[in-house]
């Protein structure tokens, strides 16, 4: 047998035994490493070949990755490692670091149950490091650290060891503090500790690491890592302490095998019925029980097409299973299963509960759906993203033979990344994309153009606003068009709690409506107000304060409808709506079902809110951005001035040696080409990064134009609407 | 003037003399014809016997526009609707934003789907109760109030008069059987467990069909064109409606134990 067909046997051997396999993502910053620990982990258990790992990032293959040296997808690679003489299967996702493609992060977080947090010892814990493990901590994902890059500690920035000893301390405390802070009932369990082996240290590049537990066979310490590292030995500290055998073994000791997390985690990701079959089979990670798969990744593959990857929390996926996918009524039948293999997918008879599979054939399959052989099933949580899409580029087809096609890959990109936010208008032809960012939608416009060969004329990128009010309206009357319906809408602003509280996804209309009160009251609703919350969209509510109406409640689908697109598109210039409170204070209905359809109550529930925002003091908010920049001393000025250009504002600022570290804030419409600019300004010796700072109101003198040149792309008329244009 | 003029069950002929009149004398000629349709006979047929020009309407065109009455200020304006211009289509706002803005307006009654079930079914009219239609699914789901109409309306021992939706053409009543059953599977009351049914199609016409059987077993039945409507008879019946059943509608024998 070749080398290469005996892993695959291990591998699959691996896979039945759910307490030796271990279900990881590598997050960070960006930048701080994390491409380099996965390659090099690949390399160290002999999935990868070391040349092809010391080709630098292998698992950055793509060119665009390549080209910018950074990570934009996710990878899922497997490798099998051995500890204490037992094999371990590793299912390990390599997560990218750039703000702009969070919401890979996310969705990996859901295929998880442990996460290596890396940290760059010399940047120590950065924004997006806080972020990253946010994201973890919410969907119950245990994290260790592994602080990357000691060797730049000492060889550039040259602390001598107290320094060093310091410094890893201080990420480490910073580390815990933020858990400590997020998940206070699980601080005892998950506290980051060096001395129990739950934190390593060491290069990624160069390939060592150690950690308390390891010294004690390796005889390799702190003091042994400064004097090889200061004497350039390092390929001596590789062989002695090698990365991978300390950074496995730190996962194997303290990630949970899917056995362990499945027990407490499904709780967290699934609102259904835990006695249920499916809950019972779930929390036990049962494979006979009924498939359940969480697909968390969809992909292109040239030979096999649409490729859906995700974690199996039940049953065993077999080719043929039937499934249905969440809210469908239609089966897709399963052509293929597939594990990871090194980077490879390798096709396989079937695959049980707790692993990490690759399927072909769920034609319906979308990032974040649940797909079941269980006809009914509560569906998992929806992945929520942390930020929403902030930028639209308008996108045509350059060639009017290619609309079709445009259309079909629009549809495909927006199953396949759901923090994309894609329109489609048939009619003008013109559909608009919007993303996390300018890098977001560069990316996602380049691989239409190069994976599916299609030419597009895009628009500058343009940033998406929000339509929110500062005031409270008038009781406003809707009239349905048949004039026997009438609604009567208030609105006013949402307090910014419960704006943070739905956006999270904290409190949602499927969980326990007791429970969901309380947190609405806890975040400042009157009790009266947080009974009558019927509907969360987008951060705005809808509330029910009308009582006894006789035909409301099967009326109500239609009004949430009418709330929805309201919300959708607010009133000044068709940009959604945020932060919004719509009450319902009385209703007079019709008495026959035809007499208040979709027809009549839609636009008269739609346009009654839109009536009362324009009656509350209606404003749009901008979506804002935190800068960090690192840049020599003698070069701050340009970057000030860079910034106050950009209506920015210089937040904090650390000086270390002559460099100097800034934190700033500036609206994101004022910072494209940012990444240009701030290159020539200073020459090319600035690192920034950039992290989304929510959204706050525009100033008040520049709303009027910027209302109107939204109303202008839009194509809308050049004033802005009154009430009555709604409601007359 | 707005002359509102009911246009009868079935073809162009069924018209009154009197709203003919008023047709013939009118300077503008409007039709609603969404809620229901004449099935008899087509907009080309219609205006032809009636020898004047009839701009039909949408349904939007009428809520939106106020064109009519704005005519009907200084011209004589004619509204034709199917059946009784007041009855199932409600024109009743119409016609008061006509006399809010000072616009006389006049009625002639036309004959009415509400009568017409009497005679062709026997039922009384004392008897009847509230009436609903057979919505079609409303962003896929159904609304099922007309299924606890007919509840209430058994329990007070009446009838309900059912119109069938025409929001996506007129409604069957084969279709109107499988919707009422989704209603009862949706609110599991057992309403409509062995309850007898009337299905009546074409009124108005030459050949009216009226059919009276069990609720599921008219769901096989073929009554042809539309317009349809049906009637869900009350629990307990009069000796003389049991008859009208049995000889008008091809009761089967069974309906002699709602005899009250
Ligand atoms: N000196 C030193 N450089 C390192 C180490 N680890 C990674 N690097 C370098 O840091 C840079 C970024 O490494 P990546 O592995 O791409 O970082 P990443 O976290 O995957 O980056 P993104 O995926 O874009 O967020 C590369 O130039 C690496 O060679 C290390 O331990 N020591
Ligand atoms: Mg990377």
């Amino acid at each position: 047998m070749g080398r290469r067909k005996k892993m695959v046997e291990r591998v699959k051997a691996l896979m039945y035994k759910q307490e030796n396999i271990r279900n990881i993502g590598i997050v960070a910053h960006i930048d701080h490493g994390k491409t380099t620990l996965s390659d090099n982990l690949l390399a160290g258990c002999g999935m990868i070949s070391d040349e092809l790992a010391g080709r630098q990032l292998f698992l950055d293959f793509d060119e665009m990755e390549q080209a910018r040296g950074i990570t934009i997808n996710a990878a899922n690679v497997s490798m099998v490692h051995e500890y204490e003489g037992e094999d371990y299967l590793i299912n390990l996702i390599d997560t990218p670091g750039h703000v702009d493609f969070g919401g890979d992060v996310t969705r990996a977080m859901r295929a998880v149950d442990g996460a290596v947090v890396v940290v760059d010892a010399v940047e120590g814990v950065m924004p997006q490091t806080e972020t990253v493990l946010r994201q973890a901590l919410r969907e119950n994902v245990k994290p260790v650290l592994f602080v990357n890059k000691v060797d730049r500690l000492i060889n550039e920035l040259e602390v001598d060891k107290q320094e060093m000893q310091l410094r890893l301390a201080k990420v480490i405390n910073q580390v815990n503090k933020f858990i400590k802070s997020m998940r206070p009932e699980k601080y005892q369990e998950w506290k980051l500790d060096a001395s129990n082996g739950s934190v390593a240290f060491g290069s990624a590049l160069y390939k060592w690491a150690i950690s308390v537990p390891a010294m004690k066979n390796t005889g390799v310490g702190f003091n042994e890592v400064f004097d090889y590292c200061k004497a350039g030995n390092m390929e001596e500290l590789a062989k002695k302490s090698p990365l991978y055998v300390v950074v496995l073994d730190m996962v194997v000791r303290h990630l949970p095998s899917p056995l362990e997390a499945q027990k407490d985690r499904i709780g967290v990701i699934w609102k259904g019925d835990m006695d249920s079959d499916e809950g019972r089979s779930m929390i036990s990670c049962d494979p006979e029980g009924p498939i359940v798969l969480m697909v968390t990744d969809i992909s292109i593959d040239p030979h096999a097409g649409e490729v859906a990857t995700g974690r199996l929390y039940s049953g065993t996926l077999k080719r043929g299973a039937e499934l249905y996918i969440s809210g469908m009524y239609r089966k897709n039948r399963v052509q293929q299963v597939g594990i990871f293999m090194g980077p490879d997918r390798v096709e396989v008879e079937e695959i049980p509960a707790g692993n990490i599979a690759a399927v072909v054939g769920l034609k319906d399959a979308f990032v974040g759906c649940t797909a079941t052989s269980l006809e009914k099933m509560v569906p998992f949580e929806e992945i929520r993203h942390v930020s929403e899409p902030v930028v639209t580029v308008a996108v045509e087809a350059e060639d009017m033979k290619d609309l079709p096609k445009l259309i079909e890959v629009l549809r495909q990109i927006s199953k396949e990344d759901p923090t994309l936010n894609v329109q489609i208008n048939e009619e003008t032809g013109e559909h608009l994309i919007s993303g996390m960012g300018e890098l977001h939608l560069e990316v996602v416009i380049a691989k239409i153009e190069r994976d599916k060969g299609l030419k597009l004329k895009t628009s500058p990128p343009i940033v998406v606003y929000r339509e929110t009010v500062q005031g409270t309206s008038d009781v406003i009357e809707g009239k349905s068009p048949n004039k026997h319906n009438r609604f009567y809408i208030q609105v006013e602003p949402l307090p910014q709690e419960v704006v943070e509280l739905v956006k999270s996804g904290e409190v949602s209309m499927r969980m326990d409506k007791v429970e969901r009160r309380k947190k609405f009251e806890s975040a400042g609703l009157n009790k009266e107000e947080a009974k009558g919350v019927t509907e969360i969209f987008d951060g705005n509510l809808f509330l029910d304060m009308t009582k006894g109406i006789q035909y409301l409640s099967e009326t109500m689908e239609l009004i949430l409808e009418g709330f929805k697109e309201a919300m959708r598109n607010g009133p000044l210039s068709r940009e959604p709506c945020s932060g919004i409170k719509v009450k319902l204070v009385d209703v007079k209905l019709h008495e026959d079902a035809v007499h208040r359809g979709p027809a009549q109550v839609i636009p008269a529930v739609r346009q009654a809110i839109h009536a009362s925002i324009l009656t509350a003091k209606p404003t749009l908010l901008e979506p804002m951005q935190y800068i960090f920049i690192t840049v020599p001393q003698e070069l701050m000025g340009n970057v000030t001035k860079e910034i106050q250009s950009r209506r920015g504002q210089i937040l904090e600022m650390n000086v270390e040696g002559d460099m100097v570290t800034l934190k700033a804030k500036a609206p994101v419409a004022e910072m494209f080409g940012f990444a240009g600019d701030i290159r020539s300004a200073t020459e090319g010796r600035a690192l920034w990064a950039t992290e989304h700072a929510g959204f706050e109101p525009v100033p008040h003198a520049m709303l009027n134009d910027i209302v109107m040149s939204v109303r202008k792309r839009k194509g809308l008329k050049l004033e802005i609407p009154k009430p009555s244009d709604y409601v007359g | 003037m707005l002359v509102f003029v009911g246009l009868g069950l079935y073809d162009e002929r069924d018209v009154s003399v009197k709203g003919l009149e008023e047709i013939r004398r009118a300077d503008y000629i409007f039709a609603e014809f969404y809620t229901s349709v004449l099935t008899g006979t087509s907009p080309e047929r219609i205006q032809k016997f009636y020898g004047k020009d009839v701009e039909f309407l949408s349904r939007d065109k009428i809520e939106s526009d106020t064109r009519i009455i704005d005519l009907a200020g200084n011209h004589r304006v004619v509204f034709l609707v199917p059946g009784d211009p007041m009855v199932a289509t409600t024109h009743v706002s119409l016609a008061l934003e006509a006399v809010r803005r000072g616009v006389e307006i006049k009625l002639i009654h036309g004959a009415s789907i509400m009568s017409a079930v009497c005679g062709l079914t026997g039922l009384h009219s004392y008897k009847f109760g509230k009436s609903a239609t057979v919505p079609y699914p409303q962003l896929g789901r159904i609304p099922t109030s007309p299924y606890r109409i007919i509840d209430e309306n058994r329990k007070s021992n009446s009838h309900t008069l059912l119109y069938l939706d025409t929001a996506e053409g007129p409604m069957s009543i084969n279709k109107a059987v499988e919707i009422l059953l989704e209603m009862e599977k949706i609110e599991g009351g057992g309403v409509l467990e062995g309850v007898f049914a009337v299905g009546i199609a074409r009124a108005g016409s030459e050949k009216p069909l009226v059919r009276c059987d069990y609720l599921e077993r008219l769901q096989d039945h073929d009554f042809g064109d539309p317009m349809h409507v049906m009637v869900i008879p009350s629990e307990k019946l009069h000796f003389s409606e049991v008859e009208a059943l049995r000889i008008l509608a091809g009761a089967p024998p069974e309906i002699e134990g709602c005899l009250e």
